[in-house]
C-alpha cells in the first residue's frame, strides 16, 4: 500500500485554485482553521485529565480532589507507592501477567498465522473465524465463558495467575494473528521455496527465511500483546482469586471511589510511564529491524498493528 | 511446499488453544444458561448434554428484558440510549480528528499520531481514575462551573448522573474509535477533491458528496468496534456513578455474575445479549463485504 499510496499524495499540495484566489485562499485557511483547533481542543480533553492525575501524586494532603501543596509523600514515605505492598505488588503482578502472555501468545499466535497462510487443502477458513471470535464478542461474554470454563470443566486450573494468563491470551492472540497475517500475505511464498530448492529443510526455510522477514511483525506484536495486557481488566478481574492476583487495572477500580490516598495516582503514574518507555523502546528497536524497508509514514504492518490494538482495546 | 506434517505440527498448539479457549469457554457458557442450579449449594451446574438442556433461565431473562413491561427492559432501554448517544459524540469529535490527521497534517502527522495513541497505552482505568478526581464535589470542574453559577456549590457528579456516565463513555471510547477510523481515512485519495472542486462543488457540497461516501465504510468499522465492547462494559459505570440508575446491561450481567446463585442468570442475559449484537453486526458485515467486492473489481 505504501507505493501506490505515496505518488498521489506528494502531487496533492494545495491545488491552484480557479479565480477569486484571494477569497478561495481565506476560506481554506479558516476551515483548516477550524480543524487544527477540534484537533487541538480534543487533544487537550484527551490528555490534559491524565497529566493532572499525575500531578495529584505530589499532593501534600490525602485528597486525590483538592491541590493541597507540593510533597513528595506519596513517592517516598512510609505509605508511599514503594512501601505499601498493596501498591507494589499490583504492579508485580500486571508485569509479571504482561511477561508471561508475551511469551506465550507471539509463539502461539505467529505459528498459527503460518499455518492460516501456507496451509493448502481443507481450507483453513473455520480457523480464521474462530481466532477472531474473541475480538467480536465482548469482553465481558469472553471473561464470563471463560470464568465457567475454568471453575466448572477444568478442575486442574484454579483461578489466579493461571487462570489470568490463559483469559489474556485467548483475548490477545487474534491480535497476534491479525498482525503477522497481515505480514505473511505481502511476503511471496517465493522465498521458502527457493530455499528449499536450494537444499534447506522445511525447518530450515522457516527459521532462516521466513522468520527473518516476520520480524517485525513479532515486535509489533509483542508490543501490542504487552500494552493490551498491562491495560486489561475484565478478563483479570473475573480470573482472579484473591487479593495477591490483584493487577494494576484492579486495584484502581475498587480504590478510586474509595479512600485512597494520592499513593494510588502515584502507582497510575509509575504504570503509565513504565508502559510508554518499553513500548516506546520496542518501537525504536522495530524501526530498527525494518529499517531497510521503506515506511514513509505509518504503513505496512504497523497500521494494522495500531488498528489492531484499538480492537483490542479491553 | 511445507510437508503437510509439519504444517499440521506448527498450527496444532494454537487450534487446541483456540479451540478449547474459545470454543469450550462459549460452550459452558450455554451449558450454565441451559443448566439448573443445585438444590442443596445453590451453585449453577452446567448442562453439558444438549437432551438436559432447560430453558427456563432464557424465558426467565426475555420476559424481564419485555418491551416496555419486563423490570429489566429499563436498563436495556438505558443502555442503547447511552450507547447511542456516545458514538454520536465519539463520530461528532472524532470524525474531524481522524480527518485533519490522515488528510490534512503533514509535517505534524507523527507528532498527532503519537499522541492519539498515546491514551491507548495510559490505561483506562486511569483515565477514569482522573476524572473521578476532577469531578468530585471539590475537584477542578467544579472549581470552573461553581463560580460561573452553572452548577450549585458541592455539586456531586459522581452520585449516578446519566451526563457523567455518558461523558465518560465518550471519553474513554473515543481514542479507540479514531485509530480505525484513521487508518481507513489514511488510503483517502486526496485527488478526488481535485477533481470534484475543479467540477464546481463548493466546500460543502464536495465534502457531502464526495469525503463523506468514501469515509462511510471508516465510520461504520469504527462504530462497530466501539459499539461491541460498550454493550459489555460495566466498569465506566461502577467509577463514575455506581448507583442502580444509571445501570446498563454490562452492569446487570456482572451483578448477577457476583452471586453464585444469580450466575445461571448471567449466562443466560450474556447468551441473549451475544444473539443481539450478532443480529446488529449483520448489516455491517454485509456492508464490509460488498465494500470488498468493489476493491476486488
Amino acid at each position: 500500500m505504501s507505493a501506490t499510496q505515496a505518488a498521489p499524495r506528494a502531487t496533492s499540495g494545495r491545488t491552484a485554485p480557479s479565480g477569486g484566489l484571494l477569497l478561495r485562499l481565506r476560506r481554506a485557511r479558516w476551515s483548516s482553521y477550524g480543524l487544527v483547533s477540534i484537533v487541538i481542543a480534543y487533544l487537550v480533553w484527551s490528555l490534559a485529565p491524565v497529566l493532572i492525575a499525575f500531578l495529584f501524586s505530589f499532593n501534600g494532603g490525602y485528597s486525590r480532589s483538592i491541590w493541597q501543596g507540593f510533597s513528595l509523600q506519596w513517592w517516598t514515605g512510609p505509605a508511599s507507592v514503594f512501601h505499601d505492598p498493596m501498591y507494589y505488588d499490583a504492579i508485580r503482578h500486571s508485569f509479571l501477567l504482561a511477561v508471561l502472555v508475551v511469551i506465550i501468545t507471539v509463539p502461539l499466535g505467529v505459528s498459527l498465522s503460518i499455518f492460516i497462510s501456507r496451509w493448502r487443502g481443507v481450507s483453513a477458513k473455520p480457523v480464521t473465524f474462530l481466532s477472531t471470535v474473541p475480538l467480536v464478542v465482548p469482553e465481558l461474554v469472553l471473561a464470563l465463558a471463560m470464568f465457567f470454563l475454568v471453575t466448572k470443566l477444568l478442575h486442574f486450573v484454579a483461578l489466579g495467575t493461571v487462570a489470568q494468563v490463559a483469559g489474556q491470551a485467548t483475548f490477545i492472540l487474534p491480535l497476534v494473528i491479525v498482525i503477522t497475517r497481515g505480514r505473511l500475505a505481502s511476503i511471496p511464498i517465493g522465498f521458502e521455496e527457493a530455499a528449499m530448492d536450494l537444499g534447506a529443510t522445511p525447518m530450515q526455510a522457516l527459521r532462516l527465511a521466513l522468520i527473518p522477514l516476520l520480524q517485525p511483525a513479532i515486535l509489533a506484536s509483542a508490543i501490542v500483546a504487552f500494552a493490551v495486557s498491562i491495560d486489561d481488566f475484565v478478563i483479570t478481574q473475573y480470573m482472579s482469586s484473591t487479593s495477591s492476583t490483584q493487577s494494576v487495572p484492579m486495584l484502581i477500580y475498587t480504590a478510586t471511589r474509595g479512600t485512597a490516598t494520592p499513593a494510588l495516582n502515584a502507582m497510575a503514574t509509575v504504570m503509565a510511564v513504565a508502559t510508554v518507555v518499553i513500548t516506546g523502546l520496542g518501537y525504536v528497536l522495530y524501526r530498527f529491524v525494518s529499517r531497510r524497508e521503506q515506511i514513509p509514514t505509518l504503513a505496512g504492518e504497523e497500521m494494522p498493528a495500531i488498528a489492531a490494538f484499538g480492537e483490542g482495546a479491553l | 511446499m511445507y510437508p503437510r506434517r509439519y504444517l499440521l505440527a506448527l498450527g496444532l498448539p494454537g487450534l487446541i488453544w483456540v479451540v478449547l479457549f474459545v470454543t469450550v469457554a462459549l460452550y459452558s457458557l450455554i451449558a450454565i444458561a441451559v443448566g439448573g442450579l443445585d438444590p442443596l449449594l445453590l451453585t449453577p451446574v452446567p448442562a453439558w448434554n444438549p437432551l438436559h438442556w432447560s430453558s427456563s433461565s432464557l424465558t426467565l431473562v426475555l420476559s424481564a428484558l419485555k418491551p416496555f413491561a419486563g423490570p429489566d427492559w429499563v436498563v436495556f432501554q438505558r443502555t442503547c440510549i447511552y450507547i447511542a448517544i456516545a458514538l454520536a459524540g465519539c463520530i461528532l469529535i472524532g470524525y474531524p480528528v481522524a480527518y485533519y490527521t490522515a488528510v490534512c497534517a503533514k509535517r505534524s502527522k507523527p507528532f498527532i499520531l503519537a499522541l492519539l495513541v498515546a491514551p491507548l497505552l495510559v490505561s483506562y482505568m486511569l483515565r477514569m481514575l482522573a476524572w473521578v478526581g476532577l469531578l468530585g464535589p471539590g475537584g477542578w470542574v467544579n472549581a470552573v462551573l461553581v463560580p460561573l453559577h452553572i452548577v450549585p456549590p458541592q455539586f456531586n457528579w459522581l452520585d449516578g448522573r446519566s451526563v457523567t456516565v455518558i461523558c465518560g463513555l465518550t471519553y474513554g471510547w473515543i481514542p479507540y474509535f479514531i485509530i480505525p477510523l484513521y487508518a481507513a481515512l489514511a488510503r483517502f485519495d486526496t485527488r478526488y477533491l481535485e477533481a470534484s472542486r475543479d467540477l464546481g462543488a463548493g466546500t460543502v457540497g464536495t465534502f457531502l458528496h464526495v469525503t463523506l461516501p468514501m469515509s462511510k465504510q471508516g465510520i461504520l468499522a469504527g462504530t462497530v468496534l466501539v459499539a461491541l465492547p460498550l454493550f459489555g462494559d460495566f466498569f465506566t459505570n461502577g467509577l463514575l456513578s455506581g448507583v442502580s440508575s444509571t445501570a446498563m446491561v454490562g452492569t446487570l450481567i456482572n451483578t448477577y455474575a457476583q452471586s453464585q446463585t444469580e450466575q445461571t442468570l448471567a449466562a443466560a442475559t450474556a447468551v441473549w445479549l451475544t444473539a443481539f449484537l450478532a443480529i446488529l453486526l449483520i448489516p455491517y458485515l454485509r456492508s464490509s463485504a460488498r465494500a470488498t467486492r468493489e476493491v476486488a473489481r
